[in-house]
């Protein structure tokens, strides 16, 4: 499944999260996995958003596994460290203002993605593949 | 208690959603999304005073079936759309947030596992 979610437009964040999770109730999933599935790319989403102008999400459905593979041209994670760290946020107070930019996106793609993988460099965009497996 | 309990406690007022039979145990009352994605867990009711898109998109990925909005604040058309969508309940309160939380936790509704 391919998504391209839009930069320009906050009110469609979460259009692609939202179209997988029915799409993996569909196919019966459950609930615990869909749930963290929904949450991790939501979380990507929004930060693809609000930090990069958008980007694409691909998604892999296997039985026993959900691969997510988020693709920004964005301006990159100059310290990957510190924004996983809970609390730090670059965010603006317009972000902050519709309710997110608290520091926990990074952390919370952590928590509920069972493996996480981040290429991402200054001014050469941010590759986030996670995983989350059925039987974990 | 059902989401018809929560409306008549709340003194709200139905924007859309039919389920209001439907039992809830749990609820959370932020204005943060990123707390609501990071440290809810199971929770089915949202009480918010922020009004956007991202409020029932939060609500969706989290599996709750009902939002009250607090202070008055009313949901756009955009969000009433989403939510129909969805299959959610949401409604509006004049009440304040700490008054709607105390309110609903004195009847029952828990805030779940800390």
């Amino acid at each position: 499944m391919h998504y391209d979610v839009p930069g320009d437009d906050f009110t469609r964040a979460g259009e692609a999260s939202g179209a997988v999770k029915g799409k993996l109730k569909q196919l019966g999933f459950p609930a615990d996995v869909i749930r963290r599935v929904a949450i991790a790319m939501y979380e990507g989403e929004i930060n693809m958003v609000i930090h990069a102008g958008g980007g694409t999400a691909d998604v892999e459905v296997d039985p026993d596994c959900v691969r997510i593979t988020l693709t920004d041209q964005g301006p990159g994670i100059p310290d990957l460290d510190l924004a996983m760290q809970e609390g730090w946020s670059t965010a603006t107070e317009t972000v902050r203002n519709l309710g997110f930019g608290a520091g926990m996106g990074l952390p919370n793609i952590k928590k509920y993605s069972d493996t996480l993988d981040i290429d991402t460099a200054p001014g050469e965009g941010t590759t986030m593949r996670m995983a989350v497996f059925v039987n974990q | 208690m059902t989401i018809a309990d929560v409306k008549s406690i709340l003194n709200a007022e139905l924007r859309c959603g039919n389920s209001l039979d439907a039992e809830v145990h749990n609820a959370c009352g932020s204005d943060m999304m990123s707390d609501v994605l990071a440290f809810v867990k199971d929770q089915s009711v949202l009480l918010s005073g922020l009004v956007n898109t991202q409020v029932v998109r939060t609500a969706e990925m989290m599996d709750m079936v009902c939002i009250v909005f607090v202070r008055g604040k009313e949901p756009t058309p955009e969000m009433i759309a989403l939510a129909e969508e969805r299959g959610m309940v949401l409604m509006t309160t004049p009440l304040r947030m700490f008054t709607a939380c105390g309110l609903l936790y004195q009847n029952g509704l828990s805030g779940g596992d800390a």
